[in-house]
């Protein structure tokens, strides 16, 4: 396995809040990027960065407009928008039409996020009650990226999870707490390099 | 060069292309966004390779107004952002109804939804028949469905949903004509509104206005875009004169415009000349539990 990922994208939707919470607060302070799409509805107020930061390492905010992507931090995405990765690694976010019924989507991000780091990409499918990531996942694994869907029989809701595997042959197919362990590893392997 | 290389140099080519033979420039267009608006028109018209566009935008002008159409529509609601539209009316209007007159641009209409949400605003507040609204698109075909005021019957109740949560005092439906499965906005409603085509990359400022509504339209632009747009509405804008952006859209990190002060700040409401009058803040700090 290369040792050289720079960025990681995660997508969820239901049952998305215990996952997250299961994953991102045991991350280094110093962790890669982490980008991520939790499906919510446009009217509702998005107090998940807020409640994240209180129990991680990692810096975590809503994702901004423009914004450089920076190791350390999480960004999380913002109802109504999807979100693009740019080429120079700035975020940008657009609002065409939903995807999967979703606004944002995980397959615009991770398509893009595909575009914008190539093979040094990292690209995580948890649980969810909808297709959308399946697409964007594929993209990852087609650009040389790497593949992790959460076991669809340990996942709240399996269908986001099962379509993903069902669409891609994924590198790894892991529970909550595989998945962490894995990030912490890598992250300890890459900073031996 | 891979798979990816080469397809990232091709939109380049397709950019030029659109811009030598029509003079539209793309090339400060944010590109995750382009290469996904252009992935699903090579698969929706079955074209293999990204650069088989330029052969048919070269000779065949139809196809680029169709393709016009896939780059450039924004989907757009009435009243998105119930937010925003609540504080142009109990906050923007009021200052406006000082003015015996008033001038408003309306950057990048596109099907119009959000013009006639506006001129409904207006409407209600008694302010219409002293408005003048510009609304303007680069996209001729969008500012044609504009004009014509038609809408789906389908987005009825989320836009009627959207009112309510913005203060509407009426029913929403009395502004339209209901026929088969459409809505179309009343005849009256129209006559200040003036549409017409503008570039924003290119094009000049034409009139000084009291109120510029430009929302989620430069989120597609790179920063040096961006930043001579903001310029380009700073010109537009009277003293005291309002900018209203779209709510995920920043200005101050761009360090465009020195006369441009943030007045609202969750619904990126800018002020020309005049810092915070009503000394309001709206920070949002992470309160740690």
């Amino acid at each position: 396995m290369k040792h050289n990922y720079e960025a990681v994208v995660i997508g969820t939707s239901s049952g998305g809040l215990a996952a997250l919470s299961a994953i991102i607060p045991s991350l280094p302070k110093d962790f890669m990027p982490v980008i991520i799409i939790q499906h919510m509805s446009e009217d509702t107020e998005n107090y998940l960065p807020i409640y994240l930061q209180t129990i991680s390492k990692m810096h975590v905010k809503e994702a901004e407009l423009n914004e450089k992507i920076v190791s350390g931090t999480v960004y999380i995405s913002v109802p109504g928008y999807h979100i693009l990765i740019e080429p120079d690694h700035t975020i940008a976010f657009s609002i065409d039409e939903k995807v999967h019924f979703a606004r944002p989507s995980i397959d615009v991000l991770f398509e893009s996020a595909a575009d914008a780091y190539q093979d040094k990409l990292i690209g995580i499918i948890l649980t969810g009650a909808n297709a959308d990531g399946s697409t964007g996942l594929k993209s990852i694994k087609e650009a040389g990226g790497l593949t992790i869907v959460q076991d669809p029989t340990s996942a709240e809701a399996a269908y986001m999870p099962q379509a993903a595997i069902d669409a891609t042959t994924v590198d790894y197919i892991l529970t909550l707490p595989q998945i962490r362990d894995f990030l912490i590893g890598l992250s300890e392997m890459q900073k031996d390099l | 060069m891979n798979n990816a290389e080469i397809e990232k140099a091709e939109i380049e080519l397709v950019l030029q292309a659109i811009k030598a033979r029509y003079g539209w420039n793309f090339i400060h267009y944010k590109r995750s966004s382009l290469h996904r608006s252009i992935r699903r028109i090579i698969s929706k018209y079955n074209i293999e390779h990204i650069s088989d566009l330029i052969t048919m935008i070269m000779w065949n002008e139809e196809f680029m107004n169709t393709l016009l159409c896939d780059l450039s529509i924004p989907v757009s609601d009435m009243f998105r952002d119930p937010d925003f539209f609540s504080v142009l009316r109990y906050d923007v209007i009021p200052v406006l109804k000082t003015y015996p007159f008033i001038k408003i641009w309306h950057a990048g209409c596109a099907s119009g939804e959000e013009v006639y949400s506006l001129a409904i605003l207006l409407a209600e507040e008694n302010l219409y028949d002293r408005s003048r609204i510009y609304a303007t698109d680069i996209n001729n075909n969008a500012l044609e469905k504009a004009r014509e005021g038609i809408f789906p019957m389908s987005k009825f109740s989320s836009y009627e949903n959207n009112y309510r949560h913005s203060g509407g005092k009426e029913k929403l439906l009395n502004y339209f004509i209901s026929k088969y499965d459409a809505i179309i906005i009343n005849a009256n409603l129209k006559k200040n509104i003036f549409f017409f085509d503008h570039n924003l990359s290119s094009d000049q400022s034409f009139a000084e206005m009291n109120l510029i509504l430009c929302r989620n339209v430069i989120i597609y632009f790179d920063q040096t875009l961006q930043k001579k747009v903001i310029n380009l509405f700073d010109e537009s804008l009277c003293y005291g004169g309002f900018l209203c952006l779209g709510m995920k859209e920043s200005i101050d990190f761009l360090k465009a415009s020195r006369d441009l002060y943030l007045w609202k700040k969750k619904e990126k409401i800018y002020r020309k000349g005049i810092p915070d009058v009503q000394g309001e803040k709206h920070d949002f700090t992470i309160q740690q539990t």
